[in-house]
């Protein structure tokens, strides 16, 4: 199991050619108290760099763009009931949705938690 | 304009704030989390620094004539320390900005918005007459203490401040300084508005967030406070091209002024109180979840653009998106489902009477 960042700050989470994506710890902090929350449903097809999920805070409103394309398997139904888990549980229960990777060659762009690290503090 | 530091910035930084621009200022977004801010406020209490907005002195022989021929407030019945909601109007009746005027002495005291103070200020020092003269009150600061448990933690601070009334104020001794305090705030609940020297903010600050009822509160969680009490927000809900009757503000304008008039865009408002306005700001509570926000366009039954939503958020009290729109007259009356367009996504939301968590101010012979 590896995870992968993008500068968009996601997490993926890649479980052979499955893969689970979230938002980072660092993005709900700095969105805020999340209210909304919409996932693709199963068999949606992605593609790297699509709008993929909406995210809502109260005070804005952000896409989520499919970090590598592939085929949604599931959409997180816990966020959409309990929003507040992606600020509570972001990189855990608040994940968004897993997909089947089209490309595995896709993840070779994105950061690993030590770039994704020095990339934050970098902000 | 470069950003300018408020006489409470290093106060808020040291409370751990998100600092954000506005109104050209470096001010407190949030502290702990908006929702629960507000949470706190309509439990509490909860304190602000709202030291951004304007606070301007008029002094002369010429004062009460000259806001009289700029405001539609009935000065003459204006009694001293009787804070009044009020409006500066073009010609035309669009908003220039919304503001409270008191009685205070010998002079009015105005509280006007942060964002428009300067142009407020130019538009005063125009039309006001030589005998009338206006002071920038930029060595005072202002805290606003609001929610049901405020009162307590004010009595403790500033005896005799408990006795004021919704919409009463007067000079009171806190922490050792003349504060000017009165019962008002832009919470819809019960609580204070006080202004005091800049000099001596943070320690009063302190004085005041040391009482157990009192949070710091960000601008975030003052946006959804507001929202939630139907109050409108300058620049988003009123501007030059709403009127006060379209605005749902006619309360602001004196019963002897609409009819004798005497103040700017007086022809239109006696035309549109006679006539009804073309359209109103209402308030709506959306369907679903997601947050219909300002630039939201409402549409009719044809999918024609109608209207505009101009402030909408996620309801903490409610726990629902709500919003505030100009809409049509004649889908203006609460239970009229309207379709709300946003970012390619048609929502359906309710008019509905304001505010949408009821006001819970002290009124003058309400039980303590």
């Amino acid at each position: 199991m590896t995870v992968y960042y993008t500068k968009e700050h996601e997490w993926i989470r890649v479980e052979g050619d499955t893969a689970t994506v979230g938002i980072t710890d660092f993005a709900q902090g700095q969105l805020g108290d999340v209210v909304f929350v919409e996932v693709p449903e199963a068999g949606k097809a992605l593609h790297k760099g699509g709008e993929a999920a909406v995210v809502e805070s109260v005070k804005a409103a952000s896409d989520v763009y499919a970090p590598v394309g592939g085929t949604v398997i599931e959409g997180n139904q816990a966020v959409v009931d309990e929003p507040s888990l992606v600020n509570t549980d972001p990189e855990g229960e608040g994940w968004f949705f897993k997909l089947t990777l089209a490309d595995t060659h896709e993840l070779n762009d994105l950061m690993n938690a030590e770039q994704y690290k020095a990339y934050c503090e970098s902000l | 304009m470069s950003e300018q530091l408020l006489p409470l910035d290093g106060w808020h930084r040291r409370l751990g704030a998100r600092m954000v621009e506005f109104a050209g200022y470096q001010m407190p977004i949030q502290y702990e989390g908006i929702i629960a801010e507000h949470k706190w406020t309509r439990e509490s209490a909860g304190l602000f620094d709202v030291s951004h907005m304007g606070q301007l002195i008029v002094t002369g022989p010429a004062t009460e004539q000259g806001l009289a021929a700029l405001l539609p407030t009935d000065l003459a019945i204006l009694k001293e320390g009787r804070p009044k909601y009020s409006l500066l109007l073009t010609p035309e009746a669009g908003i220039i900005d919304d503001l409270m005027i008191t009685r205070r002495g010998d002079h009015f005291y105005l509280v006007v918005n942060g964002a428009t103070k300067h142009g407020d200020i130019a538009h005063l020092e125009t039309h006001l007459p030589a005998g009338a003269v206006l002071d920038h009150m930029k060595e005072q600061a202002l805290l606003a203490l609001q929610g049901p448990k405020a009162v307590d933690a004010l009595a403790r601070l500033a005896p005799g401040a408990a006795e004021l009334t919704f919409m009463t104020g007067a000079a009171f001794a806190l922490g050792g300084v003349t504060c000017w305090i009165s019962r008002s705030g832009y919470t819809g609940e019960d609580g204070f508005e006080i202004s005091l020297p800049a000099s001596e903010a943070e320690r009063i600050a302190d004085l005041i967030l040391a009482q157990p009822e009192v949070k710091p509160i960000g601008l975030g969680a003052r946006d959804s406070l507001r929202l939630e009490a139907g109050l409108p927000l300058y620049g988003h809900d009123l501007d030059l091209s709403t009127t006060p009757v379209e605005a749902d503000l006619v309360f602001a304008i004196s019963r002897r002024r609409r009819e004798e008039g005497g103040f700017p865009g007086w022809a239109r408002i006696a035309a549109e109180l006679a006539d009804g306005p073309i359209r109103r700001r209402v308030g709506l509570i959306v369907e679903g979840r997601q947050p219909v926000r300002e630039g939201a366009l409402v549409l009719d039954g044809e999918g024609n653009e109608v209207g505009k939503v101009t402030s909408g958020g996620f309801s903490p009290s409610l726990e629902a998106p709500i919003a505030m729109a100009y809409v049509p007259t004649a889908m203006a009356a609460p239970g009229t489902v309207v379709e709300l367009a946003q970012r390619g996504r048609v929502h359906r939301g309710t008019v509905t009477a304001m505010p949408f968590v009821p006001h819970r101010y002290h009124r003058k012979g309400a039980p303590q």
